[in-house]
């Protein structure tokens, strides 16, 4: 879709002017399901924010009781094998998996361009350190990094943050000096360094601002990617702890009472999915309305 | 095209050298003494006196300075020999030799079919854009990256395995002793290895054929008549596939990577569940052994794509 508009704007000797705000709105919702992944992410959100609010009971009160209950009118998707309300615990799950995405992402995203710039910048010896440095990350396959590191900081949402977050650190820094160096050919950098912009100057004001948007979409896929990968963790049982609440752990511990009540084992299992698919088609989206090639364009 | 794939080689090999510093000195840091862990899981060592615990530790090689020990376990490994597991009691090769033809026929089989697959249904969904075609692969290749694999294997066990009895819900059995058996036990798993990966290279095969089928070559081949077949599969495919083959060597790691967690859900006896098990029983030569095969599968398959890069496309240059 992107491509055609591109080819029929530059037949046209001026494209028309429009808001550039407007045209982003207008292309991010092109697509009808982007509207349902959008407020599906609004929604999660709210849900984690509000957690304490919309849980019904507590989500880590036990109940030797009332354990494997089918849904009911009291407890909507039923209880787990110790008396928890699985809808509470599904509610508080939000929480720790958007905590771990958000953070994560943060730490990556933060240091994986910074370190990007930097390799970017500056080539020589900083270049080669950085890049080798990735070198040896990129090998490893994600999952299995980032389980080594959970295994070795041992468990917890913090150290589960902290593994996820260097394990997506290669990504960043590959992406970030990949464009540092094509946007340093460009004549606007050779003006600011002629005027006497120091070198965080030139960092700061000219070359991130111009490499902002294809990181904003790749932090966007990531997040989807990083809850997969935490909830994953969670399932192995090197993620986050009991009696925290966590989807894949949750699929985990549904597994041993499938034939008994498949609901323990689905219901967290489809929120993931849910969530990774909300970020997803956001994520694209938001590659097709900041791709500037279309900057300009109806 | 050889002084290229020499420099890739020793490139391959310094990765590597550096991986088995990071692993080892990663696993160093990992709480819990081995010993004690090994003399806890012992019933007739549980009674050991402090002494005896020191034998034990030189037995091990522990009591060495750490450099000492890093440079023979590199000494042993290149040498094919990983150490003894504390917790299997038994050479680590040993036990990487019965459990590595498990995750390697897995994993390729998974790699096949979703190369195979994802090519074709990338493919025709940009052929057929927006039609039927498109209309079916786009979603499911959604689906596809937005599975938990763990989750799609929990489904499967329950719906295939446990509610029509069409499938066995977990084991492996090797293709050489029972074909059909093996067969059976490998559907599910190969399914949740390949899904992902599947998805991936299908969405990256039809944006890149949507790409060439723009191209103006493409256009002179349909109008010097030549027929569907000839342009869509000769032209088109064959270009389209060079930024395919860059994800490829990435899928074939996050194949081999999934294994960790498929394996587990099906009890497969293969490194990915052996790595998740050893973590659990602190077994650390295992799991540093286990992270190196995963490694090296990496750095070979990102080998074989730069070589098949570079004789895919003949523009690239090997200064």
């Amino acid at each position: 879709m992107a491509a055609d508009v591109t080819t029929n704007a530059s037949f046209s000797e001026s494209p028309a002017k429009v808001s550039e705000w407007r045209r982003f709105v207008r292309v991010f919702f092109q697509r009808r399901i982007v509207i349902f992944g959008f407020v599906v992410l609004i929604i999660l959100v709210l849900t984690a924010i509000f957690a304490n609010q919309l849980a019904p009971y507590d989500p880590y009160k036990q109940n030797l009781k009332i354990i494997l209950q089918p849904p009911s009118g009291q407890h909507l998707l039923g209880t787990d094998p110790i008396g928890r309300d699985t809808l509470s615990r599904l509610i508080f799950g939000t929480r720790t998996a958007l905590l771990v995405g958000f953070v994560s992402v943060s730490i990556a995203s933060v240091l994986g361009v910074t370190l990007g710039i930097l390799a970017g910048y500056f080539r020589g010896i900083t270049n080669v350190l950085i890049m080798r440095f990735t070198d040896i990350l990129m090998p490893f396959p994600m999952i299995v990094l980032a389980l080594l590191l959970a295994a070795v900081l041992g468990g917890g949402i913090q150290n589960v943050i902290i593994a996820l977050g260097i394990a997506t650190i290669p990504g960043y820094i590959r992406i970030m000096c990949g464009m540092t160096l094509s946007i340093k050919e460009n004549d606007y950098i050779l003006a600011a360094r002629s005027m006497g912009a120091s070198h965080v100057r030139m960092m700061w004001r000219h070359i991130l601002p111009n490499a902002i948007a294809p990181i904003i979409v790749v932090v966007t896929l990531q997040l989807g990617f990083l809850i997969l990968a935490e909830a994953g963790l969670s399932f192995l049982g090197v993620g986050i702890r009991p009696p925290g609440a966590a989807w894949g752990a949750m699929v985990n511990e549904g597994y041993r009472y499938l034939v008994r009540q498949p609901i323990l084992s689905v219901a967290p299992g489809a929120a993931i999915m849910l969530v990774v698919f909300a970020f997803n088609i956001v994520g694209d989206a938001l590659r097709d309305a900041l791709d500037p090639r279309l900057r300009g364009t109806l | 095209m050889t002084a290229y794939i020499i420099r890739r080689l020793l490139l391959a090999i310094f990765c590597l050298f550096m991986i088995t510093l990071i692993i080892f000195f990663a696993m160093r840091l990992l709480p819990g003494d081995p010993i004690i862990i090994y003399i806890g899981q012992s019933t007739q060592l549980s009674t050991l006196s402090e002494e005896g615990v020191q034998k034990l530790r030189e037995e091990f090689g522990l009591d060495k300075p750490i450099l000492a020990q890093y440079l023979k376990w590199v000494s042993g490994v290149v040498r094919f020999d990983f150490g003894r597991s504390i917790f299997y009691h038994m050479p680590v090769s040993t036990l990487l030799r019965e459990r590595y033809p498990v995750t390697l026929n897995l994993g390729l089989e998974a790699f096949i079919i979703s190369t195979v697959l994802g090519i074709g249904a990338g493919a025709l969904a940009a052929v057929k854009r927006g039609k039927l075609a498109d209309r079916i692969v786009t979603p499911l290749s959604y689906v596809g990256i937005t599975i938990p694999v763990f989750w799609l294997g929990v489904m499967m066990i329950y719906v295939l395995g446990l509610q029509f009895r069409w499938l066995p819900i977990i084991g492996y059995t090797s293709p050489f002793d029972d074909f059909w058996m093996s067969t059976k036990q490998a559907i599910m798993p190969v399914i949740c290895l390949s899904v992902g990966a599947l998805a991936g290279i299908a969405r990256q095969a039809r944006s890149s054929m949507l790409e060439v089928v723009r191209q103006d070559y493409i256009r002179t081949a349909w109008s010097k008549g030549l027929s569907e077949r000839v342009v869509i599969i000769k032209h088109a495919l064959k270009n389209s596939l060079i930024p395919v083959v860059t994800v490829l060597g990435l899928q074939l790691g996050f194949i081999f990577g999934g294994s960790v967690i498929v394996e587990t859900v099906f009890s497969v006896p293969g490194i990915g569940s052996l790595m998740v098990t050893s973590i659990f029983a602190q077994d650390y030569s295992v799991v540093q052994s286990c992270t190196l095969v995963f490694a090296v599968v990496v750095v070979v398959a990102n080998l074989i794509v730069d070589i098949t890069y570079g004789w895919l496309d003949p523009r690239i240059q090997y200064a």
